[in-house]
């Protein structure tokens, strides 16, 4: 189980595929969302699937769900050919699905929800619950997985990392086959990220295979066998084996070359805009934060989830008070009490969760733009409409949001597409400092390097931006200085020179830089 | 107006006809007057109750308001001597601060507005009892406040009005009208002022709402007062309508007309969803049913039942017809399909 991942990833599946689709095609109007596809899955295989938003992953997988009927072509499944599957035939053949959304309930036990809607009974009719065969039936599938914690434990306790073992757990439970991983580690810290891998590679030594869907490519360099790319619905190319490279791939799913490359900021040594002095949040009350923000600069915040990291932005935005400390914007001590007084002092944030806290996904476009700034648009209290569009037409340029309409529903856009509209939210006002909370997780590769020079323009515009960011190639390539925090505290300060990935995670995980620390 | 709305009116339509049909005092300038009083009446709470809706939240106490405050008002121009618009005054501020503190219960001890409400409905009947020690609240005879009569209970032929006297039509009681203006007053607020704006963004939303800047405190104790106050306004209407009070019975289940008028004018109780034209016609739909029951001789002990049904068949059949409507449109391939495993791989 905790074998070396790159050897046990490395090691060459054995035995006939059971699963095998061939010519699958399904078009909706205007689109063609997946066209002439074909792939076989063999036991103990990983396989990496990989391609921009749109690019057809989804429909394969609803395909592969029984949710979605293709128009042509067929799924084999142990030699029996399909047209199409139901869902329950889906389950029946071994396929389950671990959602970037983990569909548990955090209210109950791990045993629970691993045997949710199948509880071994007692009492006959009664129906009793018998939770002692509940747990000894779930334990050999968390030791499986190499999980530290007990059956009983309640979900609402564990990490992330945790919570989708407790998702594979069930579809071992359920005697799968093939498990489909949908952007697992998108919201995983490094650490966590390392251990879920550890448990594909567990999977696949235990003869299951698994389909793994991730936007971060470095993973899935480490845990695939085999990568297929698509694009546009159509299957640009497999790679097999040492062909699996970070920089193939990209080209692959976009047609270019693109990486993180370090733009140097126009400004440097700006006034310090914002500073921190001995701020304490929520989660860590007695660990004291000190850390300057400067204008022009592009402030790279990493750690581990649950470092404190989107607790220092709450607290900066106005959403949670300060236990003690000060704050200061531009030399005056700022008292936010709620986050309408950040708006009005200019300090921004883009939130973690876009669609529940970044935007209202029932408003249009243009009502999301102007709603922190609302009265600028209205005359005595009454919104004035043409003004609303105005704004969103011309944010709509600036940033490229692509849309017919501006009049639309937020819910309508794709992920990049309402990130630019929670940037537009702010752009349209007069920002000192925007903190970024995690500002391309789950967006595509084209979207997140547009959303990467939209922050170097507002840093070279002489605002203060701050980026929180798990994903490492996110936080050297785009960060000016990175600070680590590490449970409540600021581990440390790198400034470019010595932003490594092994610095970064030194700090992450409470260790010392070998050398001196510029704090 | 929303297409929803515009089905309501045509139901209203379809059922004012049928009843006609079969009833002509229907249409009888008596039972129009009597008619457009009541939706007069119960529209000035149920548009304050669609406030309060919208944010997600609740309002149990209405009835209970209209009770103690026109208790309270009764006893302070019939018997203390008190003028009556500063009596006026004096009960619309009860209400307001009743909102108020409903709203800050809610917001700043994050208790849930059912709780909340409900007690208030407890308390506040309660109260009124107490403060009549169970005896009706009424006018004793001979005492007359015309100037408020005639606002709340007297009656305008508008058409006579305009032509001068050379045309008549019905004379319609002020209430109705009264309804009107708050309507037309609240359909400003609700659906072009920034307030409102911030009313749709809190109760769709809250958390977005926050990280929007929007002071969602204020904007959830803001639907409170308008809710209350506009159930202290109807509390005089109410009083001045039936006169004597009896504070155990006076107002029983108005709250619930009014959530029903809502939840028919196409609310959500999940918040975020509504509009004023919504209520108002829900309202009217609730009374033209209870005045159905009267006139039609069906037995006036089924009031409630028959409508309880019809609110859950026009609640069941806006859902069939938004279903279908959602599928047409997954079909078309305009919006995604949400089941759990279509959330992979976007």
């Amino acid at each position: 189980m905790t074998a070396p991942v790159s050897s046990v990833a490395r090691s060459q599946p054995s035995g006939a595929p059971f699963l095998r689709l061939s010519g699958l095609r399904k078009t909706y109007p205007g689109v063609v969302a997946l066209a002439d596809f074909g792939m076989e899955v063999r036991p103990g295989e990983v396989i990496g699937l990989v391609g921009e938003n749109g690019a057809g992953k989804s429909t394969l997988m609803k395909i592969l769900g029984g949710v979605v009927e293709p128009d042509q072509g067929t799924i084999e499944i142990d030699g029996v050919e399909h047209k199409a599957l139901t869902v329950s035939q889906s389950i029946n053949a071994g396929i389950a699905f671990v959602h970037q959304e983990l569909n548990l309930f955090d209210n109950l036990s791990v045993a629970a929800n691993v045997y949710i809607g199948r509880e071994p009974t007692k009492f006959g009719f009664l129906q009793l619950v018998d939770t002692d065969k509940l747990f000894e039936t779930v334990q050999p599938y968390l030791d499986r997985l190499g999980a530290t914690f007990s059956p009983d434990t309640p979900v609402s306790r564990l990490s992330l990392a945790q919570q989708q073992m407790v998702e594979i757990a069930k579809a071992l439970s359920l005697k799968s086959r093939l498990v489909i991983l949908d952007e697992p580690t998108s919201s995983l810290p490094i650490a966590e990220t390392e251990r879920l891998l550890e448990v594909i590679a567990g999977l696949k030594a235990q003869g299951i295979s698994v389909i793994f869907i991730s936007h971060r490519l470095n993973e899935v360099v480490v845990a695939s066998d085999r990568v297929i790319v698509l694009r546009d619905g159509n299957l640009v190319g497999t790679l097999e084996g040492d062909a699996i490279d970070h920089d193939i791939m990209v080209r692959m799913m976009v047609g270019r070359e693109l990486k993180v490359d370090h733009r140097p900021p126009a400004i440097r040594d700006g006034a310090t805009v914002i500073s921190i002095r001995g701020v304490c949040t929520t989660t860590y009350p007695t660990h004291q934060i000190d850390l300057d923000l400067q204008a022009g600069e592009i402030l790279g915040l990493a750690g581990l989830v649950g470092a404190g990291r989107t607790e220092l932005a709450r607290v900066l935005f106005g959403i949670d008070r300060p236990h003690g400390g000060s704050i200061t914007l531009n030399g005056e001590k700022m008292h936010f009490a709620t986050s309408a007084d950040a708006v009005r002092s200019g300090v921004f944030l883009v939130p973690e969760d876009r669609k529940s806290a970044g935007l209202l996904l029932d408003l249009s476009i243009a009502q999301n733009i102007s709603l922190p700034n609302l009265r600028a648009y209205a005359r005595g209290n009454i919104i004035a409409q043409d003004a609303e569009l105005e704004q969103a037409e011309r944010s709509r340029r600036e940033l490229d949001i692509r849309t017919a309409n501006v009049a639309q529903r937020t819910a309508s856009l794709s992920g990049g597409n309402q990130q630019k509209v929670v940037l537009a939210k702010w752009l349209a006002m007069k920002p000192k400092a925007i903190i970024f909370d995690e500002p391309t997780r789950g967006i595509d590769v084209g979207a997140k390097a547009e959303i990467y020079d939209l922050m170097r323009k507002l840093s070279d515009s002489g605002v203060a931006v701050l980026m929180i960011s798990s994903d490492l190639e996110e936080v050297i390539g785009v960060s000016d200085r990175v600070a680590v925090m590490h449970e409540g505290r600021i581990q440390g300060i790198l400034d470019r020179s010595r932003c490594s990935e092994e610095n970064i995670m030194r700090l992450a995980v409470g260790k010392p830089v070998e050398a001196r620390i510029s704090a | 107006m929303q297409k929803k709305d515009l089905w309501l009116f045509v139901l209203i339509l379809v059922i004012g006809a049928i009843t006609a049909i079969r009833q002509p005092l229907f249409l009888s300038p008596i039972n129009i007057a009597n008619t457009a009083n009541l939706v007069g009446l119960f529209g000035i709470f149920a548009i304050g109750q669609g406030f309060v809706i919208i944010t997600g939240g609740i309002e149990l106490s209405v009835g209970s308001i209209i009770a103690i405050l026109g208790v309270i008002f009764i006893d302070f121009i019939a018997n203390k001597g008190v003028p009556w618009p500063l009596a006026a005054v004096v009960v619309l501020a009860i209400g307001f601060v009743m909102g108020l503190v409903h709203g800050l219960l809610i917001t700043k001890a994050k208790l849930q507005p059912f709780v909340v409400t409900l007690c208030g409905l407890l308390i506040y009947r309660g109260v009124a009892r107490f403060y009549t020690k169970d005896a009706t609240a009424g006018f004793p005879f001979g005492v007359n406040f015309p100037d408020l009569e005639t606002i709340t209970t007297g009656r305008t032929d508008i058409v006579a009005l305009l032509t001068g006297g050379s045309a008549h039509s019905i004379p319609i009681p002020h209430a109705f009208f009264i309804m009107l203006v708050l309507a037309a007053i609240m359909w400003v607020v609700l659906h072009r002022s920034v307030f409102g704006r911030y009313l749709y963004a809190v109760g769709k939303n809250e958390e977005a709402a926050r990280y929007s800047g929007i002071r969602t405190t204020r904007v959830i104790v803001a639907a409170y007062v308008i809710c209350t106050t506009t159930a202290a306004f109807a509390a005089i209407f109410f009083a001045m309508y039936t006169r004597s009070i009896l504070p155990s019975g006076h107002g029983n289940f108005y709250e619930l007309y009014a959530i029903a008028a809502a939840v028919l004018g196409g609310f959500s109780l999940r918040g975020g969803e509504g509009s004023i034209i919504g209520v108002v016609l829900g309202t009217i739909l609730l009374q033209i049913l209870q005045n159905l029951v009267n006139l039609l001789g069906i037995p006036s002990s089924l009031n409630f039942a028959v409508m309880g049904s019809v609110i859950l068949i026009g609640v069941l059949a806006d859902q069939q017809f938004a279903q279908y409507r959602q599928r047409a449109a997954v079909a078309r391939g305009r919006i995604q399909a949400r089941p759990s495993v279509a959330e992979a791989a976007e």
